[in-house]
C-alpha cells in the first residue's frame, strides 16, 4: 500500500513537469536568442476596455498611452503638450480657433495614412449620445457645439470641428480656456481607426483586429493575467521608442504586488498597503512627489444643520490636519486648506482657512449648538477602506473633543456608496478627486459649480458661479488665476463648500539605477514612449 | 439504476432554474448599478447606455431575455468589461480554476487518505501524532494566512518559486504555492475523517475474521477496510470539490491566478449583472453535478444501498 501510494504521487508530480518543463525549455531558448528590453509593469485593474470612447480608469489609461497618440502628447518631465500626430499648431489672436497641421509620416499599424477628416469622425464618434462616452464632459466643456450634440440637443453637424484638407484640423472654443492644449492629450481628445470599427465592430479592440497609432502595438491579451504591448514599426518616431515591450499586470491584490517588486516580478511598483508603507519607505527605489488629488469630504448642504455655513465651517477648523498626515496617513501627504492642490509655477496652493479650536467652537455655538448641545445625529460615510476607516476615526475623535459632539461612522461598498452620495443619502461623505488637465477649474468647476453632476454636496452660491464664469472667458494669465483663487477663497475660506483634508502625493517604486525616462510628474503619467534601460 | 440516474439527472434541471430565477431578482435589489461611476454620468447618457443593454425594459422581460439567452448558451456581455462577454470570460478563467482545484483536490484525497490510514494503524504513536498535529494545523490555519507565509518563505527569502504568476510564465512552479496552499485545509479534513472510519473498520468483525484467517496487513486494507473506510470521505468529496473551486477567490488572489474566482467576487462589487449571473450558474452547476455524482457513487461503494 504504502509504495503505491508513493508510487501514484511520484508519477502525479512528474508527468505534469516534464509536460510544462519541456514547453518552457523552448521558450527559454527563443528569449535568449533576441534579448529583447522588457518593462514590467503593477497596472492596478483589469482594464475595462481598450477603446479610448469606453475607458475612464488610471489602468485603461496607461495601456492607452502605449497604444494611441493623439494630436499632443505628453513631455515626459513636465507632462507639457508636445508634438503628437501634429507637428504643429497655432491659434488664432482671440484664443478661440486653434489649427492643427498634421505630420505626414503618422500612419496607422496596418500601414493606412491618418488625416484630419479621421480625427473629426473620431471626435464625433466620441461626442455621439448612442457612444455613452464618460469623459464626454470635457471635450463638452471646451469645443464650441459638443456639449450640445452630445446631449442631443443639436445634430453633429454644430460640433465646430474641420478638416481644412488632409493634414489640417481645426476647431472653435467655447471660450478662451488656456489649458486647452494641454487636454488634448487626454482619451477623449483620441483619434480611433474607423476603417477597423468598421470592420469588426465590438471586437475591433482584440488582438488580431486592433490597429493603432501609438508607439505600441498590442500583442497578446489574457483576461486577469496580462497584456502585452511590443513596440510598432510603422510609428512615425519608433527610433525615439527604447523598449521592445511592456507587460501590463492587472494586480489588484497590492501585498502581492509588493512582493512581486521585492522578487524582480515587476519592475515598478505603484501600490503597497498602509501595513507595509514604513518599510517600503526604506526601499532603494522609492519616489514620492505632490500629485493633482485632493482628500475631502462632502457635506451634504440639502439639510440642517449642513445648510448652515457656520456649522461647516466650524466642522473644518476643528481639525488638525498636520497631525492627521503625519500620525494616521504617514505617507507624507500635504495638509490643505483649499481644494486645488498646488501647481508648481502655475497656482500656488489657497489657503483659505485656519484651524481655530476656538474659533470653532464659537462658529458652532452661533450657529445654535452651543458646546456642541442638541447638535443632531451625523454619521460620516466611506466607502469601505482601511485608509478611510482611520481618517473617519480620527476625524470622529477629533470632533467629539473639540466641538463636543458624537458622530457616527459607516462604511458601504463601492456601488452602494456611490448610490447614496449621488441621492444626497448622506450628512457627511468621505470622496477624493483627481484633476483631469492641469488646471484650477478642474477642481472647483468639476466640485463646486452649484450646476455640476459630480457636486453631491450641492453646494450652491450664484456669487461662486459668476466668479468662475469671469474666469471662463478671460485668456491665460495671471489675471485669470487670481480670479480663479478668490473663487476658491470663497468657496472654502467663507462657505466650507466641503471639507478639504490633505493633498495626495504619489508613491513609486523603480529602480532608477536600471531605467532612464521615468520622472516623477504632477498627475502621475508616465509616457512610454521615453522610457530606456540603462 | 439507470431509472435512477435519469431521474436524478432530470431534477438538476429546475434546480437550476429555481437559482438562475432567485439570482436574477435578488442582484437587481441591491443599491447602485454596473454604471455607477464617481464620475457622474448625465442622465441622457445614462438613458443611452441603458437603453444600449435593454435594461430600461422591465424587469420580467428582461428576466425572459435573459433565460432565453441562457438557453441558447449565451450568457450575454459584461457590463464591465466591455471588450469581450461572458461566455468568452468564463471560457478563459474557468480551465485555470478548474485545474487548480482538480490538482488540489486530488494530492489532498491521496495524501489525506494515506495519512488517516497510518494514523489508524499506529494509533496513539507518534505517526498518528505527527499527522493529526498536521492535519490540525490545516484546519485552523486559512488560506489567506498561509498564502502569505509560504510566499514570505518559499519565494521572498528562499527564491526558490515565483511570487505570483502562472503556467506560460513559470510553468509547473507557478502551481506549487497555489496547490499547497489551497490542497493544505482539504488534506487535513480528509485525513481525520478517514482516520476515524479506518479505525472503525479496522475493529470490526469481519477485519478480525480476516486477521483470524491469517492473511496480510496490507491485503487486509486493500481488499477489505478501504472501501468500507472510503464512504465518508466520498460523500465529503462532493461539496468539497465544488468548494474548492469557488473557494480558490482567496487563493487565485494572492497569487494571481487568472481564473475565475475573483470574477465571482468582483462582478458583486461591480453589479455586473450578468458576469454575476455566469459564475454563479458555472459554480451551482459543478454543485449539482458533483452532489448527484456521489449519490451515484454512493450506490457502488455500499452494498445497503439501493436504488431501484
Amino acid at each position: 500500500m504504502k509504495k503505491l501510494i508513493i508510487a501514484a504521487l511520484l508519477v502525479m508530480m512528474i508527468v505534469p513537469a516534464f509536460v510544462f518543463a519541456g514547453g518552457q525549455q523552448e521558450e527559454s531558448t527563443a528569449v535568449a536568442a533576441a534579448e529583447p528590453v522588457v518593462f514590467k509593469y503593477h497596472n492596478g485593474a483589469e482594464p475595462e476596455s481598450l477603446d479610448p470612447a469606453v475607458i475612464e480608469g488610471v489602468p485603461e489609461h496607461s495601456i492607452y498611452m502605449a497604444l494611441f497618440e493623439g494630436l499632443v502628447t505628453y513631455d515626459p518631465e513636465s507632462l507639457d503638450a508636445i508634438p503628437g500626430v501634429a507637428e504643429s499648431w497655432e491659434v488664432s489672436d482671440d484664443g478661440l480657433t486653434w489649427t492643427f497641421y498634421l505630420r505626414n509620416n503618422a500612419v496607422w499599424s496596418d500601414g493606412s495614412a491618418i488625416t484630419a477628416q479621421q480625427f473629426v469622425d473620431s471626435w464625433l464618434r466620441f461626442l455621439a449620445p448612442e457612444t455613452a462616452a464618460v469623459y464626454a464632459y470635457l471635450p463638452g466643456m471646451v469645443i464650441k457645439g459638443a456639449a450640445e450634440y452630445n446631449a442631443g440637443e443639436a445634430g453633429p453637424e454644430a460640433v465646430a470641428i474641420r478638416a481644412l484638407d488632409d493634414h489640417t484640423f481645426q476647431f472653435d472654443l467655447t471660450g478662451p480656456a488656456p489649458y486647452v492644449l494641454g487636454m488634448l492629450s487626454h482619451y477623449a481628445f483620441a483619434v480611433v481607426p474607423l476603417h477597423t470599427i468598421e470592420e469588426f465592430g465590438d471586437a475591433w479592440t482584440r488582438p488580431g483586429n486592433i490597429v493603432s497609432n501609438g508607439p505600441f502595438n498590442l500583442k497578446s491579451w489574457t483576461p486577469q493575467d496580462k497584456l502585452i504591448v511590443e513596440k510598432s514599426e510603422t510609428y512615425w518616431d519608433k527610433d525615439a521608442v527604447k523598449l521592445d515591450e511592456i507587460v501590463f499586470y492587472p494586480i489588484d491584490d497590492t501585498n502581492t504586488a509588493t512582493n512581486m517588486y521585492l522578487n524582480g516580478e515587476i519592475d515598478l511598483l505603484t501600490d503597497t498597503p498602509p501595513n507595509q508603507l514604513d518599510k517600503m519607505k526604506l526601499d532603494d527605489g522609492y519616489i514620492t512627489n505632490a500629485t493633482f488629488i485632493t482628500y475631502y469630504y462632502k457635506v451634504n448642504q440639502t439639510k440642517a444643520p449642513f445648510n448652515d455655513a457656520r456649522v461647516r465651517k466650524a466642522l473644518g477648523m476643528a481639525i488638525d490636519r498636520q497631525e492627521l498626515v503625519d500620525k494616521v496617513t504617514r505617507g507624507g501627504q500635504f495638509p490643505a486648506y483649499g481644494i486645488t492642490p498646488p501647481l508648481p509655477g502655475l497656482y500656488p496652493a489657497v489657503v483659505a482657512f485656519e484651524e481655530d479650536f476656538d474659533e470653532a467652537r464659537a462658529l458652532l455655538a452661533e450657529a445654535g449648538y452651543p458646546n456642541g448641545e442638541g447638535f443632531p445625529e451625523t454619521t460620516i460615510l466611506y466607502n469601505t477602506s482601511e485608509g478611510h476607516k482611520n481618517i473617519a476615526q480620527y476625524v470622529q475623535q477629533k470632533w467629539a473633543e473639540v466641538l463636543n459632539i458624537e458622530v457616527q461612522i459607516e462604511n458601504q461598498e463601492w456601488a452602494t456608496y456611490l448610490d447614496n452620495m449621488q441621492h444626497q443619502n448622506f450628512d457627511i461623505a468621505r470622496s477624493g478627486w483627481q484633476g483631469d488637465y492641469v488646471d484650477p477649474n478642474t477642481f472647483l468647476t468639476d466640485l463646486l459649480h452649484s450646476e455640476s453632476g459630480n457636486n453631491d454636496g450641492r453646494y450652491a452660491s450664484a456669487e461662486f458661479d459668476a466668479l468662475l464664469a469671469k474666469a471662463a472667458t478671460m485668456p491665460g494669465g495671471q489675471e485669470r488665476l487670481d480670479v480663479l483663487a478668490e473663487a476658491e477663497q470663497l468657496a472654502i475660506g467663507e462657505d466650507m463648500g466641503c471639507i478639504p483634508f490633505y493633498y495626495y502625493n504619489t508613491a513609486n517604486w523603480i529602480d532608477l539605477d536600471e531605467w532612464g525616462g521615468w520622472y516623477p510628474t504632477v498627475q502621475d503619467i508616465h509616457p512610454w514612449k521615453a522610457i530606456y534601460k540603462k | 439504476m439507470s431509472k435512477f440516474i435519469i431521474r436524478r439527472a432530470l431534477g438538476l434541471i429546475p434546480t437550476m432554474l429555481i437559482i438562475i430565477t432567485v439570482c436574477f431578482f435578488l442582484i437587481r435589489v441591491a443599491p447602485g448599478g454596473p454604471f455607477s461611476s464617481e464620475k457622474k454620468i448625465p442622465p441622457q447618457i445614462m438613458k443611452n447606455i441603458e437603453a444600449k443593454y435593454h435594461l430600461d425594459e422591465p424587469l420580467v422581460m428582461q428576466y425572459g431575455r435573459y433565460v432565453v439567452n441562457v438557453i441558447r448558451g449565451d450568457l450575454g456581455p459584461s457590463y464591465k468589461y466591455k471588450d469581450y462577454d461572458v461566455n468568452y470570460y468564463i471560457g478563459e478563467g474557468l480551465p485555470k480554476s478548474l485545474l487548480l482545484g482538480t490538482l488540489s483536490i486530488l494530492l489532498a484525497l491521496i495524501l489525506g487518505m494515506a495519512a488517516g490510514m497510518f494514523s489508524a494503524l499506529r494509533q496513539n504513536t507518534w505517526v498518528d501524532y505527527t499527522w493529526m498535529s498536521f492535519a490540525v494545523v490545516g484546519i485552523s490555519v486559512p488560506t489567506f494566512v498561509l498564502g502569505p507565509i509560504l510566499m514570505f518563505i518559499f519565494s521572498i527569502n528562499l527564491k526558490w518559486l515565483p511570487v505570483a504568476g502562472w503556467l506560460d510564465e513559470y510553468g509547473v512552479a507557478a502551481l506549487v504555492l497555489p496547490v499547497v496552499t489551497l490542497f493544505y485545509q482539504y488534506f487535513a479534513t480528509i485525513a481525520r475523517l478517514s482516520r476515524a472510519s479506518f479505525l472503525e473498520a479496522i475493529r470490526s468483525d469481519y477485519v478480525r475474521t480476516a486477521k483470524a484467517k491469517g492473511l496480510k496487513t496490507s491485503y487486509i486494507m486493500m481488499k477489505h477496510v478501504l472501501k468500507g473506510a472510503s464512504l465518508p470521505v466520498v460523500s465529503y468529496l462532493g461539496p468539497a470539490f465544488s468548494g474548492i473551486i469557488t473557494g480558490s477567490i482567496v487563493v487565485e488572489q494572492i497569487f494571481r491566478v487568472p481564473g475565475l474566482g475573483r470574477h465571482f467576487v468582483q462582478s458583486a462589487f461591480n453589479r455586473d449583472y450578468t458576469m454575476i449571473m455566469g459564475t454563479v450558474i458555472v459554480y451551482s452547476l459543478i454543485l449539482v453535478i458533483m452532489n448527484f455524482l456521489v449519490d451515484v457513487l454512493y450506490g457502488y461503494l455500499d452494498p445497503r444501498i439501493s436504488y431501484s
